[in-house]
């Protein structure tokens, strides 16, 4: 089996539906991205979910610049794989959901999507530096052109803002990769290569601890904004309310996770050392994310926007996972992946039908929908019970692996130890509770209540949409709401297949945390018996004192 | 001295093309005088085939030039970029004489046509790059340099029929002037600290002086000097104040020629300049690199030119004064692999003229396929809903603007990934990250470009834009947009082409004097 195909057929795909005529992009579109799913299936089946390495690597992977060893190598583990199959599913059902939304330029929309499909697999299967960080840039120039044609009201501002923001800290991050690339060549004897497998090697024990913690800057600059963690995340609001539908879907659902990708595959992996010594840092980084969007959720008035900002929080719960450095915790991590994908997904399509229907997004607007529309109430009341984190449903489970990974990321924690602990679960959860309460305002004001509709409403694109859901909008739904509810019952396998990639990538880390605290708490003592002294010789001059 | 004249072959050919396309153009019909364009491509394909035979085993070991192959590859690129701005340049000159003459207001007068002497020059200031890659002494250097320049300026003036041209030849040419005087007296200053004026000979003095303690004072003077001379040619700060309004008084084809045919010689003419002190680093700073106050030199220039182009680029409403900034940006990239120096950043400055040479003129060419009543396009916003009317130029424009981001996988990133790695390969991270903050600057304002033709709706005012009659602009720009597209694919063959250049070098450098005993990278710093 090749990975090959998975990202040659949506190119294939993208080129057909720029040369076919326009009536037919949409179903070229659509065959391609569901034959994709197809042989994404396909390969899961044949793909070994309990070993742990990486399958399907081409032999000899496909050169580019021999002279630095560049080369277009590409392999897929366990959590590549949930990530593969995360995309493919989702674009079949964004194109199929974007049938009646796009009415212009149908052609190119099209095409870009196919094309955004190919760059996302190819950075989850990329097993050189180079070609990760082609694909990976490689997705804004279709997320630009989506936001910027098929965009809302404010599109240019948006589209630029995205573009700048991602560029320029993807840019610092391939100046970190640079650098360690550079280390490995100056070896003695050492040669230049972008095999990310013996880059990872090398980094962990060949750079200082000066150079990993710049190297951890260089890196956590490109993916902290990509994300998004506080303070780089003013793009994604903007962003995500402006873009059509299925470009919400796929920022949230998949863009969002080259992010948190990044940070699992090279940072915690490349730098171990600053990781331990910075997770503390990112930590609260992620915290105040979490509080700080879920607080400017609580006073949105558009829906869109709402959700948004929820991705934002949500998306800090993942990273406090992944440095939280355990099984638990990084697991939890993982799983939000898959699993914001799915829900956050799902509620841009929501909501994607309220606008489509009303042309508003606004709350104040809406109400009481449940009685006008009543499938699409219980979507709405189903993913947002899933993104809140009921348990049962896909939310809970990797929420909950997050936080109890954060709470006992402690010292203490004898298998591994790790620089958090309860305080840090304790302040995320909050979040959690700020979660509970945003989204179900959201769904309280525009489900239930008095029916509110604004007056201009339906079709005034002339294409006629029934008050309710279609069959093919409940299409698109009812896939997502399956896979929410079986996560939700059934992680176990999901969680088992993690254990191999996610063992390897923590591996270094007990030992390296029980270093850091080793090295750590001499000085703490240190500091402890300056303070004892000081306060003695105060009570002792007091005591001098009180004698004269 | 036989050998080398076999070298010039080339440039012989060439120049018998320039005494016919100069007759040609005095011709009284019409129909010789339109050919005049596919002459000139006939000769540089010509120059393009017959180079690399010359370049043979035992011709390249007797020539005794310092870098004996660089010929190959400067040649070759400049004949290919050569036979596309050809293309940009048909139907440019005497437009206006031309149309007066078919429709018989006008009769043909030998005194007021230009377009045989146009030629000529382009094919002369041609001939001057690929003498500077043959140059082996500092009085040949200079001649060929200036052969390069001379030309140019005469092309400014008669570019269009618009007082801005001719205001920016004369500009043009003064500090043009002034530039050849700074490093002339830079080549006087080196001969005074040595006693050569041959490259071979000066590097094997200056070796000699280091070895002895380090470089004449009067020598790094001549160096400095010299090396902000040629820094002209690029257009590099501080010798870039005439880019803004030489590139917009000039017409677009002119203009996407002063691009790229100067700024490879000055590279060149550099490469060749630093390559008789080295970058062994034996004088005196003890690290790898360039002496010392060479390095602080380049290095501040570097910074400088990347910088204030990206921001000088900011901030245009014009696209042609845009991309002149932002070609002074680029030459700050170049800079980098110049202060690299071997393995890899000569080969990266090289790869970089061909990427920048492919990618920049696709974006003039865009700009010289559209007229509005026979004036040329200038602003940005002409270029407002371009995809409604030509979609293919719209198209074009936004991939060689994502190209000149350095955006993958087009060729511009190609070349600056080259740049990057041979500048952290030679330890110079700050510089690079210094280049990647002013790549991430120059997106803003690329995006533009991108923006306009394909996302804007049009406006009154771009809809009276219309093409050209002429079809070869638009040729030129669908080849060069293409070959941004494909040209990656076969980075890996054009990669070693431009590595062979200085390959070549490194052996004859090598065994005359220089024993490198420094490791060959820096260990961690």
């Amino acid at each position: 089996m090749s990975l090959v195909p998975l990202m040659i057929l949506p190119l294939l795909g993208a080129l057909g539906v720029a040369l076919f005529p326009g009536r037919r992009a949409k179903w070229i579109a659509l065959g391609v991205s569901t034959a994709t799913f197809l042989y994404s299936v396909v390969l899961a089946m044949a793909f070994d979910w309990h070993d742990g390495g990486f399958a399907f690597a081409s032999d000899p992977p496909v050169g580019w610049l021999d002279e630095f060893d560049i080369t277009l190598s590409m392999g897929a583990d366990s959590v590549s794989m949930f990530l593969v199959l995360l995309t493919t599913l989702l674009m079949p059902l964004c194109i199929w959901g974007s049938f009646t939304a796009i009415r212009e330029r149908i052609k190119e929309y099209f095409a870009w999507m196919l094309g955004i499909e190919a760059a996302m697999i190819g950075v989850f299967i990329a097993r050189d530096l180079i070609f990760f960080y082609v694909c990976f840039e490689f997705t804004l120039i279709p997320m630009y052109f989506l936001i910027a044609i098929w965009g809302s009201t404010n599109r240019a501002k948006a589209c630029i803002k995205f573009f700048l923001f991602t560029f320029t800290g993807s840019l610092v991050a391939l100046a970190g990769f640079l650098y360690i690339a550079w280390q490995h060549a100056a070896l003695p004897g050492g040669k230049w290569t972008f095999d990310i497998a013996r880059l990872t090697t090398f980094a962990a024990t060949g750079l200082s601890a000066t150079e990993q913690a710049w190297v951890l800057l260089a890196l956590m600059t490109g993916f902290a904004v990509k994300v998004p963690l506080f303070p780089v995340h003013t793009w994604l609001p903007l962003a995500h309310t402006e873009a059509p539908t299925a470009g919400s879907v796929i920022l949230a659902a998949v863009l969002l996770k080259l992010g948190t990708y990044g940070l699992f595959r090279f940072v915690l992996p490349m730098v171990p050392e600053a990781v331990v010594e910075y997770a503390p840092v990112i930590a609260v980084i992620s915290i105040i994310g979490i509080l700080y969007a879920g607080l400017i959720c609580w006073v949105q008035e558009d829906i869109k926007r709402l959700i948004a900002y929820s991705s934002v929080s949500h998306l800090g719960f993942c990273v406090l996972g992944l440095f939280a450095l355990n099984p638990l915790g990084v697991q939890g991590s993982v799983l939000y992946m898959i699993n914001h994908g799915l829900s956050t997904g799902a509620l841009f399509f929501l909501v994607g039908m309220i606008y489509e229907r009303y042309h508003t997004r606004e709350m104040s607007q809406l109400g009481g929908l449940a009685k006008r529309m009543p499938v699409w109430a219980f979507f709405m009341v189903f993913f947002v019970l899933a993104s809140v984190g009921l348990p049962g449903l896909n939310g809970f489970i990797s929420e909950f692996l997050c936080l109890i990974g954060a709470f006992t990321a402690s010292a203490d924690n004898a298998a591994y130890p790790g620089v958090l602990g309860p305080w840090y679960a304790a302040a995320a959860a909050l979040g959690m509770i700020f979660a509970a309460m945003y989204l179900l305002i959201m769904t309280g004001k525009v489900v239930f209540g008095p029916l509110k509709e604004p007056a201009a409403t339906n079709n005034s694109h002339g294409v006629k949409l029934p008050a309710d859901l279609t069959f093919r909008e409940i299409g698109v739904l009812a896939p997502l709401a399956v896979l929410c509810l079986y996560i939700g019952f059934q992680p176990k396998p999901l969680t088992d297949a993690l254990q191999g990639p996610i063992t390897q990538v923590l591996a270094v880390y007990p030992e390296t945390v029980r270093q850091h605290l080793a090295e750590n708490a001499p000085a703490i003592d240190e500091l402890d018996r300056v303070i004892l002294t000081m306060t003695e010789t105060d009570s002792d001059r007091n005591k001098g004192a009180d004698d004269g | 001295m036989a050998d080398k004249l076999w070298f010039l072959i080339p440039e012989i050919w060439l120049f018998v093309g320039v005494v016919v396309v100069s007759v040609m153009g005095l011709s009284r019909r019409k129909m010789f005088r339109d050919l005049l364009p596919l002459v000139v491509c006939v000769f540089l394909v010509g120059a393009f085939i017959i180079t690399p035979l010359l370049y043979s085993e035992q011709r390249v070991s007797a020539a005794g030039l310092l870098m004996p192959m660089l010929g190959k590859y400067v040649k070759m690129l400049v004949c290919a970029i050569g036979v596309i701005l050809t293309m940009l340049s048909v139907g440019l000159i005497d437009r206006g004489l031309e149309a007066s003459m078919s429709a018989g207001r006008t009769r043909f007068d030998p005194i007021r046509v230009n377009r045989g002497e146009y030629f000529s020059f382009f094919m002369l200031s041609i001939i001057g790059v690929m003498l500077v890659c043959n140059a082996n002494d500092l009085i040949w250097l200079f001649l060929a340099l200036e052969l390069t320049s001379l030309p140019t300026y005469i092309m400014v003036a008669i570019s269009r029929p618009s007082r801005k041209a001719q205001e920016a030849a004369v500009k043009y040419f003064f500090l043009g002037a002034m530039s050849a005087a700074m490093f002339l007296y830079g080549f006087a200053l080196l001969y005074g600290a040595t006693g050569e004026i041959e490259l071979t000979k000066l590097r094997d003095v200056f070796a000699a002086q280091a070895a002895a303690g380090g470089l004449n004072r009067v020598a790094i003077v001549g160096l400095i000097l010299t090396v902000m001379g040629i820094s002209f040619k690029m257009a590099v700060v501080p010798m870039h104040f005439y880019a803004a309004d030489v590139y917009e008084g000039a017409a677009s084809p002119v203009t996407a020629f002063l691009a790229f045919v100067p700024k490879t010689a000055g590279a060149v003419a550099l490469i060749l300049i630093l390559s008789t002190v080295g970058w062994a680093g034996h004088y005196g700073n003890g690290a790898h690199g360039l002496p010392r106050e060479i390095l602080t030199a380049l290095w501040i220039m570097a910074v400088l030119t990347m910088t204030l182009g990206n921001i000088g680029a900011l901030l245009q409403r014009s696209a042609k004064r845009m991309l002149a900034y932002s070609s002074i940006a680029h030459s700050g990239y170049i800079l980098i692999g110049l202060i690299a120096g071997p393995p890899h950043g000569l080969n990266a400055v090289l790869f970089y003229l061909l990427a920048y040479g492919v990618m920049n003129t696709a974006a003039f060419a865009v700009l010289a396929s559209f007229e509005r009543k026979g004036e040329e396009i200038e602003s940005l916003a002409d270029l407002a809903g371009l995809r409604h009317r030509y979609p293919v130029m719209a198209v074009a424009m936004a991939l060689a603007a994502g190209s000149l981001i350095g955006f993958p996988p087009l060729l511009g990133f190609t070349g600056k990934l080259y740049l990057f790695i041979a500048g952290v390969d030679a330890g110079h991270i700050a510089l690079i990250v210094i280049a990647a903050v002013n790549s991430a600057i120059s997106a803003f304002y690329y995006l533009w470009l991108v923006g306009l033709p394909i996302l804007a709706q049009s406006t009154p005012q771009s809809e009276t834009v219309v093409a050209k009659s002429v079809v070869w602009p638009r040729v030129a720009a669908v080849v060069t947009a293409i070959g941004v597209v494909i040209l990656p694919l076969f980075a890996q063959s054009l990669l070693k082409a431009s590595q062979a250049v200085t390959v070549e070098r490194e052996t004859t450098v090598l065994d005359v004097t220089l024993v490198d005993d420094q490791p060959k990278h820096p260990t961690s710093p």
